[in-house]
């Protein structure tokens, strides 16, 4: 354990609830559909959260408790089955559907893992039903991701076969990529979870080696190493180092020759740190601050110091996993300020006391945190842009100099303090 | 329990976060879990306000929920009292917080605090947004007014009390605010148009208004209900409650600014209103008189939104551009009433829905050439094809322009006569194309992306929205009876069509064809159709 310094903090907090994830995750798997059980504020939720991004007749949806429902007055199992059976006569392609549980769910005591299982009876195996919670009282923005992979685990299918399963989701292309490398490495047989079709499930055994591509996938873990699978132990695949090590850890796993691996990703890292260094430049020395949102505040925090430069002022989480984050804890500089939680109030005194260059933050706080004199990057903006891997490395820089690049771009007197 | 897949309407605490946030000087405590706290992103990113809005959420966990939560409501009261110091705190709880019966509007009311507090309860399961704004914002001014009676509650009013004390006729301009439709440019619009007839404004509410603010509303002779949606039930309670008489013509348009000036002037027994009076930059009138709008002529337009943008685009459509308005309605069922009325007098049957689906297959079967409506009447028109303006609430980032740009008065009818006109020219463009398709590559899928701000990846994504839907949906419902069979000629007529009616031409022949008997649609069947249906 290195020797950084962890608080926690509770009070008021400013992040999402693990529902968002349906927004990335109903895109990852077009034949699935993501019902939430919840109230009007969770559809708005998603909507708003979704932004500009409306589709057709989106994949997702939400059944909407009402009055009745809550008095018991309509039985709300016979309602939900009314409103899937709706749902599934107008959609015929979906082959699985996950009903979400919410915070207004779980207060009423709504058993929708009864409900799916037998949903999934009466539908015959046409269309699978599954469940988990996005609700905001147990879970945060990412954490929703974890709960839904975490309910494909029981349906995948057993293998004994030696594999690497890449378990998160990622940009397809990027994903793509990665698998490429690994064949280059001498790994052929790579799966991945979520699949791009529900129903193709990946399997799973003794033989299975998991990389996890994202660090807030502590359930599904979990579940994948009851059913035999290792999990290995890496850093993060973000920036070159991280990637680098991340692949390493399969390559040792999979016993591939150290000079092999060295052979095949030095030229990568070559280009890749390469391609890092005009981002480099602009970072190097700047003042940065994460607050708490997405999960993956350490491991780019990790990037930002380690190959970027940047001085960490303080690293927030929502919640911290020591065992998924030891390798990525061990790299942070001593003495890395890092706090567990939020009261985003005080938390927000401390960025206007630190001045930071740059503050990675939610939505919601951006525009105000700009109007400050402060600059700013979304932190949704790292869920849905190709970052992973040695080749993105410098994409993934760019994203953070790009504020900083448009300050100095702007005439700094007109630049506003509203 | 109801299937939504978007929503017009947040809960209606987003309605009391909208008071809470136009309004200066108060805190709103909401008692609600962590995820709730996105609401901040609706008035930080779309209205690209520059500081957070005014509202602590006690972001409660499933672990508090064995343990007392209501202790937690009380810490969290205390230090907002303590940081922000409101001038009046608001206290209301969202949907998951109701079902857990804290009272947070006791507890707070219970703490001897020195701020007057105001508790809202807005039932999460049964109202949305727009009661929940209306409701918020009576409470609050009741609050507000309850708190200090001053002599003006007791006294008889009138709105003539201007005369006998020898000054000016003031009036409360009631209903903006933030996430309103253009609100902001509204008010400076009235305020302008209000002092040219020697009106004063007393007091805007809730935008911009204070606590103490709303304890000077009696001091007008007269409300102004701009936006009845929101401030209806503070105008009925004001008149009972202080004497106050209110006005109803909410002043979008020409036709309706005139009216508007005039019930004014009426209810304030002024010498009647010189109609022209600061008109003088009013151009619509002229602009849709002036040769090039011929073109405009018998539009087929169709209309969707609040009930009050939706009304006064009915009316304008209808009066003052010549247009033929073929689809009228509104998701807010509070204003049915008028909605139905209003579309009963253009010949159609209002549609009164939240279900956007169904305002999509309404559009579609209308076969308008223009959709005045919300953000998501933009995206389902973009997939029809057909142009469209942005009209009514609710919102994308970009329908709240940098520049000064008000719906209300002379100057908002300048804007609307440009906003509704230019996608139409736009739509005339490719119809050009579309008559010159022969003469080079043509492409019937290439319409302008009306009002597109969207990057390369959006773009996909729609595209991939489109595809995904004419998949699942497709647009010839395979009929079990026979159906008749189109020949390469009977094609090409209907080719001839313009896309934005095809659909519907196509549909029509074959039914048509079917009643006649007809096995094959050659161009003479297209023919015969449209003279069947046109009759
Ligand atoms: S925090 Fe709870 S109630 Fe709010 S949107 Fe998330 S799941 Fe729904
Ligand atoms: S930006 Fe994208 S989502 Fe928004 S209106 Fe344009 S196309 Fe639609």
């Amino acid at each position: 354990m290195s020797s950084t310094t962890l608080l926690k903090e509770s009070g008021p907090r400013e992040v999402f609830c693990g529902l968002t994830s349906i927004v990335w995750l109903h895109r990852r798997m077009p034949d699935a559909f993501f019902l939430v059980v919840g109230s009007r504020t969770c559809a708005h939720l998603i909507q708003s959260a979704a932004g500009v991004m409306i589709f057709a007749e989106p994949r997702f949806g939400t059944a909407i408790l009402g009055e009745r429902d809550l008095a018991g007055l309509a039985d709300a199992h016979d309602e939900l089955d009314r409103v899937v059976n709706d749902l599934l006569a107008r959609r015929p392609e979906i082959r699985t559907l996950f009903l979400v549980g919410s915070c207004p769910s779980e207060v009423i005591k709504l058993d929708l893992a009864r409900v799916a299982e037998r949903l999934t009876g009466k539908l015959n195996g046409r269309v699978r039903v599954l469940n988990y919670s996005g609700s905001g009282i147990e879970t945060t923005f990412t954490q929703g991701e974890d709960g839904a992979l975490n309910c494909l685990v029981p349906s995948m299918p057993v293998s004994q076969e030696a594999q690497l399963l890449l378990v998160g989701t990622m940009a397809n292309a990027v994903e793509d990529r990665l698998k490429n490398l690994f064949g280059r490495l001498g790994i052929d047989k790579v799966s991945s979870l979520p699949p791009r079709q529900s129903t193709d499930l990946p399997s799973v055994g003794p033989g299975t080696r998991v990389l996890l591509t994202q660090p807030y996938l502590t359930e599904t873990a979990k579940a994948l190493r009851d059913r035999g699978a290792e999990i290995l132990q890496a850093p993060f695949p973000l920036g070159t180092e991280g990637s680098r090590l991340w692949m390493e850890a399969a390559a040792k796993a999979f016993g591939i020759n150290d000079i092999h691996v060295a052979n095949t990703l030095a030229p990568l890292m070559v280009r890749a740190q390469k391609a890092l260094i005009p981002f480099k430049e602009r970072l190097t020395g700047k003042k940065i601050f994460l607050l708490p949102e997405s999960q993956l505040e350490i491991p780019l925090a990790r990037f930002l110091h380690r190959e970027c430069g940047m001085e960490l002022i303080e690293v927030g989480v929502p919640y911290l996993n020591r065992e998924v984050m030891e390798p990525e804890l061990e790299l942070l500089p001593h003495n890395t300020r890092i706090v567990e939680g939020q009261h985003v109030d005080k938390q927000l005194d401390r960025v206007r006391e630190q001045s930071p260059d740059l503050v990675v933050c939610g939505m919601g706080l951006a525009n105000p945190l700009e109007a400050e004199g402060i600059a700013t990057k979304w932190s949704i903006e790292m869920i849905f842009s190709p970052i992973h891997g040695i080749d993105q490395a410098a994409d993934l820089a760019e994203l953070f100099s790009r504020p900083l690049h448009r300050r100095e771009l702007l005439n700094n007197k007109l630049l506003v303090s509203a | 329990m109801e299937l939504t897949l978007w929503t017009y309407e947040g809960p209606p605490h987003i309605g009391a976060m909208r008071i809470a946030t136009s309004m200066e000087g108060v805190h709103y405590l909401l008692h609600a879990p962590q995820g709730d706290t996105y609401a901040d992103l609706l008035f930080t990113m779309i209205e690209r306000r520059g500081s957070r809005p005014p509202v602590t959420f006690t972001t409660f966990q499933a672990r508090d929920l064995g343990g007392d939560t209501a202790e937690l409501v009380k810490r969290n009261l205390r230090e907002v009292v303590d940081r922000f110091q409101p001038k009046a705190l608001l206290v209301g709880e969202s949907c998951t917080a109701e079902l857990i019966q804290d009272q947070p509007g006791a507890l707070a009311s219970g703490m001897g605090f020195n701020v007057p507090v105001v508790s809202v309860e807005l039932p999460a399961y049964s109202k949305k947004e727009n009661w929940g704004a209306s409701e918020t914002f009576y409470q609050l001014v009741r609050g507000m007014l309850n708190k200090s009676p001053s002599e003006e509650s007791d006294q008889e009013r009138s709105p003539t009390a201007w005369k006998s004390q020898g000054r000016r006729p003031r009036v409360n301009l009631l209903g903006p605010t933030l996430l309103g439709f253009r609100c902001r440019d509204d008010i400076i619009e009235l305020e302008k148009l209000l002092d040219i007839h020697g009106i004063d404004v007393n007091v805007v509410a809730p935008l911009k208004a204070s606590p103490a603010d709303l304890m000077r509303l009696p001091k007008a002779d007269l409300n102004v209900c701009l936006y009845p949606e929101i401030a209806e039930s503070t105008c009925l309670w004001l008149e009972r409650n202080y004497g106050m008489a209110f006005s109803k013509t909410v002043p979008i348009g020409v036709g309706a600014t005139k009216d508007f000036l005039e019930e004014l002037h009426q209810l304030l027994e002024m010498p009647a209103a010189e109609p022209g009076q600061g008109a003088q930059h009013l151009r619509l009138p002229w602009y849709s008189q002036s040769v090039d709008s011929n073109y405009l002529t018998g539009k087929r337009v169709f209309i969707f939104g609040d009930g009050t943008h939706a009304l006064a685009a009915a009316r304008i459509a209808d009066q003052e551009l010549g247009f033929k308005v073929v689809g009228l309605g509104t998701y807010s069922r509070e204003m049915a009433r008028p909605v139905r009325a209003a579309a009963k007098e253009l010949g159609l049957e209002a549609l009164i829905s939240d279900d956007y689906l169904a305002v999509e297959a309404a559009m579609s079967e209308a076969a308008p050439e223009l959709v005045l409506g919300t953000q998501m009447e933009r995206h389902s028109a973009k997939r029809l094809g057909i142009p469209c303006a942005v009209i009514s609430t609710p919102m994308h980032v970009q329908d709240v322009p940098a520049r000064y740009s008000p719906q209300m008065g002379w100057e908002g009818a300048n804007v609307i006569f440009d906003s509704w006109v230019h996608p139409l020219m736009m739509g005339l463009e490719e119809h050009l194309i579309g008559m010159f398709r022969h003469d080079f590559e043509f492409v019937d899928g290439h319409q302008s992306h009306l009002g597109h701000l969207g990057g390369q990846q959006r773009q996909s994504e729609e595209h991939q929205a489109q595809t995904e839907h004419s998949s699942t949906q497709p647009h010839e419902v395979p009929s079990s009876e026979e159906s008749p069979l189109w020949t390469p000629e009977g094609e090409a007529e209907l080719a001839k069509i313009p896309f934005f009616v095809r659909g519907k031409v196509r549909r029509n022949t074959e039914t048509y064809a079917r009643q006649a008997g007809c096995r094959h649609i050659d161009s003479e069947t297209v023919y015969d159709a449209k003279v069947h249906f046109r009759a």
